[in-house]
């Protein structure tokens, strides 16, 4: 009895001594706890490429169909002709943002940071910085859409006492945000690299591009949003006051062409063909000198890390997949492209007696043009992955019927021939076919020429490019202008035309608010910037009106209507009774049937409507403009 | 077997069709009216205008859109409470008056049931005395234009519009064509006449609707005329 008495306490006795430490309280093995994170420089790495990761577009290659819902381009994909049949007016909740769980994490990220040991993450400074300028960027995202918006520069905690009204914060005006981005920028630069190979973290050079953006941005609303007067807030959330553009002004230009001047970035000139180098610029991610700051894609079967642009838009005939042809670019923006001698033209058509003009080959109307034509839109008659683009709508005959047919690529017989022929191209136009250029072209910035890009299991590595220098450029030349220096204005913009095979320089005499709009759409086009550009300039409410209207060919002028997307398809000519012109070209201008509705953009559109949900949390949020 | 496989959903559906949990009752009240000025209607484009129902009492406030159509007559089904009416103040081509219940441009709706209810406002301008008429292919509009506000919200006449469509919807997303005459152009408001050509290559009928739109700057909403429809 005793021994058991002893046994007992001797177990008792070596039972206290059991490591807790191990035996329960382990340490998980599925997560990464704060305080482990923060002691190690590579974790912290993928912390921050998570957070550059998540950065919004509205537009990019990620998200074709968003493209279409404005003048440049047809969605060729039946789920999306509503955009052009039943899309009268943009909701007032169109491009809403207001992402302040995102906000917090990057709050929370720059606080940890900022408590980090310097000696175990050597790269503290930049870490801290890339925070900042990634905080800077969504204030920026939200600023855009929203106008002032509370600025948050801490993560904010509940403390579960029941009222919550310190949590409440009420907008800052529009100019205290964008002022709030310029300052946070010019703090980071100096820990940033001044690296032109550094394409998807922040550069000096990237902080000085974007400084150029967000100072235009606020100048011209400071400056067009006098137009605008219903589209202000009496407290400054939204609009900015006119008296503030030329400083702005001043900032941007200061910044384009301190990157201009003394950046390691140049304009991209590597390819003879002027048209193929505007197209290569997008692709090349090896030794790229314009490209700035771009998210990188990889070649996968994950859709989250590969870039789609390729698979769904690849010209439809010679598709590596079962899907392709959706982005069709408008004749609206095809016409935008200049002539080589500086003038603007429609794609001539017709001959002045009304008789048809006979091309030898499609691509012979386009010929002489701005080298981006070909660089941005895949045209008839080119070639893509070495291939033939075949675009052509049909046969028409000399009494002006057509012969075509209902199926890509299809035969049929003409009048007076024994055997059957081709009647319609590999990839269309046939209207309402999706997956066919039903505007007669295709989308050729960002499509992949690497064999696999169109397949479904592969998919293309081409970055989205974000910003680059030829922004830069009209950036300087767009606020030289404004400043009273056309000369400085014509300058830049010569730089960047002449890249694009338009040799001959404008002179300052030139250059109108009419050229720069312009420049900007022919430019980036496809690279997410006209929605911005047109509210900047408060000419979304005045292209967009809302009016039914023929395609425009008053060319060149920024307030222009451009309510619906045109083509211009091709047709070979056939005479059965022979004729000279048997097989050559001839070129109509069409309206898809499906666009029938005329986009209407309101003045309650310029600043995207604040939830109900975020006013009932927060009473001290005043709606935007128009929306109460 | 296959029989009873397919009554088996249906005696399912039918049980739970007389489920009580999740039937609510439809909305019964209804309320209509017009939005007027001294008893005449104010003619608006379809769907553009539209005014706020807020029923106070919850926790979370979201207001019902209700959209005004294009002859000012408004209509929605409701639960029976109490509304707040609110027009927007930019909406409409015209002001709100002041509602002397709520010292405030807000309007108490006590539903009941069903219950008519016309939206007094003051528009910046009336369109008086429109004639239409129409000869050889031409359709041409008279009218007069009064200026009702003429205080310092006043408004100058953007422009004038004779639009005509093919169908009973017309405005400037619906025409298949207009005429236009810019406000500063207009010698005298009392005495307006303006003519539209029928397109004929757009039109396979032989009437079409035509109606005139006032556009005052600084005032998104345009007014118009009722619609008129006009025998070719």
């Amino acid at each position: 009895m005793k021994k058991f008495i002893l046994i007992a306490l001797i177990i008792l006795a070596v039972m206290p001594g059991c490591n807790d430490e191990e035996f329960l309280d382990r340490e998980p093995t599925s997560l990464l706890l704060d305080e482990q994170l923060w002691q190690d420089e590579s974790l912290v790495f993928s912390l921050v490429s998570d957070l550059y990761w998540r950065i919004n577009d509205y537009q990019s290659v990620k998200s074709w169909w968003e493209y279409t819902n404005f003048d440049e381009a047809f969605a060729s994909n039946a789920g999306d002709y509503w955009r052009h049949r039943d899309l009268w007016d943009y909701g007032y909740d169109w491009w809403r943002l207001w992402d302040y769980g995102y906000m917090r994490e990057l709050n929370l990220f720059i606080q940890k940071c900022e408590a980090a040991d310097e000696t175990v993450i050597t790269s503290k400074a930049r870490f801290l910085a890339e925070g900042r300028f990634i905080r800077a960027t969504l204030y920026f995202e939200m600023v855009k859409r929203m106008g002032g918006v509370p600025l948050i520069l801490e993560p904010l905690t509940y403390d579960f006492s029941g009222d919550p009204s310190y949590l409440q914060y009420p907008r800052a005006k529009e100019h205290e945000v964008y002022d709030f981005i310029l300052s946070e920028l010019d703090d980071i630069k100096a820990d940033l690299p001044n690296d032109v190979n550094v394409k998807s973290r922040a550069t000096q050079g990237l902080v000085l591009a974007m400084k150029s953006r967000v100072a235009l941005y606020a100048a011209s609303i400071a400056k067009y949003g006098a137009n605008t007067p219903e589209v202000t807030l009496p407290d400054g959330e939204v609009g900015i006051s006119s008296s503030m553009a030329n400083a702005y002004y001043q900032t941007a230009f200061d910044a384009a062409e301190e990157l201009i001047g003394t950046g390691p970035y140049s304009l991209y000139n590597k390819k003879e063909n002027l048209s193929e180098n505007f197209a290569r610029l997008f692709q090349d991610k090896s030794n790229n000198p314009e490209v700035i700051f771009a998210k990188d894609y990889v070649q996968s079967m994950n859709n989250e890390e590969s870039n789609p642009w390729t698979l769904v838009n690849q010209p439809w005939g010679e598709a590596e997949d079962l899907e392709g042809g959706r982005l069709n670019p408008s004749l609206n923006l095809a016409q935008l492209f200049e002539k080589v001698d500086n003038t603007y033209e429609p794609f001539q058509t017709n001959a002045e007696d009304g008789d048809w003009i006979y091309y030898d080959d499609p691509m012979d109307i386009f010929k002489d043009r701005d080298a981006r034509l070909a660089g941005t839109i895949m045209l008839p008659g080119s070639t893509f992955k070495g291939k033939p683009v075949d675009i052509w709508a049909g046969f028409m005959l000399a009494d002006g019927s057509v012969i075509s047919s209902d199926k890509f690529g299809d035969t049929g017989s003409l009048p007076g021939k024994d055997v059957d022929e081709q009647v319609v191209g590999k990839d269309g136009p046939i209207d309402g076919l999706e997956w066919g250029a039903q505007t007669g072209f295709y989308v050729r910035k960002f499509m992949d020429e690497a064999t696999g890009s169109g397949q479904r299991g592969v998919k293309s590595d081409v970055w989205w490019v974000r910003y680059r220098l030829a922004e830069v450029y009209l950036n300087a030349a767009e606020a030289a202008f404004e400043l009273g220096h056309p000369d400085v204005a014509a300058t830049y913009m010569n730089t960047v035309r002449t890249r694009a095979g338009l040799t001959i320089p404008l002179d300052q005499s030139d250059i109108s608010f009419d050229r720069i709009v312009n420049e900007r759409k022919v430019e980036l086009a496809f690279e997410g910037h006209e929605l911005w550009d047109m509210k900047r300039w408060r000419l979304a409410h005045q292209v967009w009106n809302g009016e039914a209207v023929d395609l425009s060919t008053n060319i060149g002028v920024a307030d222009e209507i451009q309510t619906r997307v045109f083509g211009l398809w091709p047709y070979k000519y056939y005479d059965e009774n022979g004729s000279e012109n048997n097989y050559k070209y001839v070129f109509k201008v069409v309206k898809p049937s499906n666009v029938i509705a005329s986009h209407r953009f309101r003045m309650g559109n310029y600043y995207s409507s604040i939830s109900d949900g975020v006013i009932n949390s927060n009473p001290l949020i005043v709606r935007n403009p128009n929306h109460n | 077997m296959k029989k009873i496989l397919f009554y088996i959903p249906l005696i399912f559906s039918l049980i739970f069709m007389s489920c009580e949990k999740d039937n609510y009752d439809a909305p019964s009240a209804r309320l209509y009216g017009k939005l007027v000025y001294q008893g005449e209607a104010i003619h608006v484009e379809a769907h553009e205008v539209t005014f706020q129902l807020w029923e106070p009492g919850w926790q979370l406030s979201n207001s019902i859109q209700v959209d005004v159509n294009q002859d000012g007559e408004y209509s929605a089904m409701l639960f029976p409470s109490t509304y707040k009416l609110i027009i927007p103040s930019h909406q409409g081509p015209f002001r709100n008056i002041t509602n002397t219940e709520t010292q405030s441009d807000t309007i108490i709706v006590n539903l009941g049931g069903n219950k008519e209810m016309d939206i007094e406002v003051e528009p910046y301008y009336m369109i008086r005395n429109a004639q239409f008429s129409q000869s050889g292919g031409t359709v041409s509009a008279s009218f007069g234009l009064e200026q009702i506000i003429t205080d310092e919200d006043a408004k100058s006449i953007e422009r004038v519009n004779l639009y005509i469509n093919t169908t009973q919807f017309v405005d400037v997303q619906s025409k298949i064509n207009s005429a236009e005459v810019a406000g500063g152009d207009i010698a005298d408001l009392s005495s307006v006449t303006m003519s539209v050509t029928v397109p004929e290559t757009r039109i396979d009928q032989s009437y079409v609707y035509a109606r005139v739109g006032v556009k005052m700057a600084g005032v998104e909403d345009m007014i118009f005329t009722a619609v008129q429809k006009i025998d070719l």
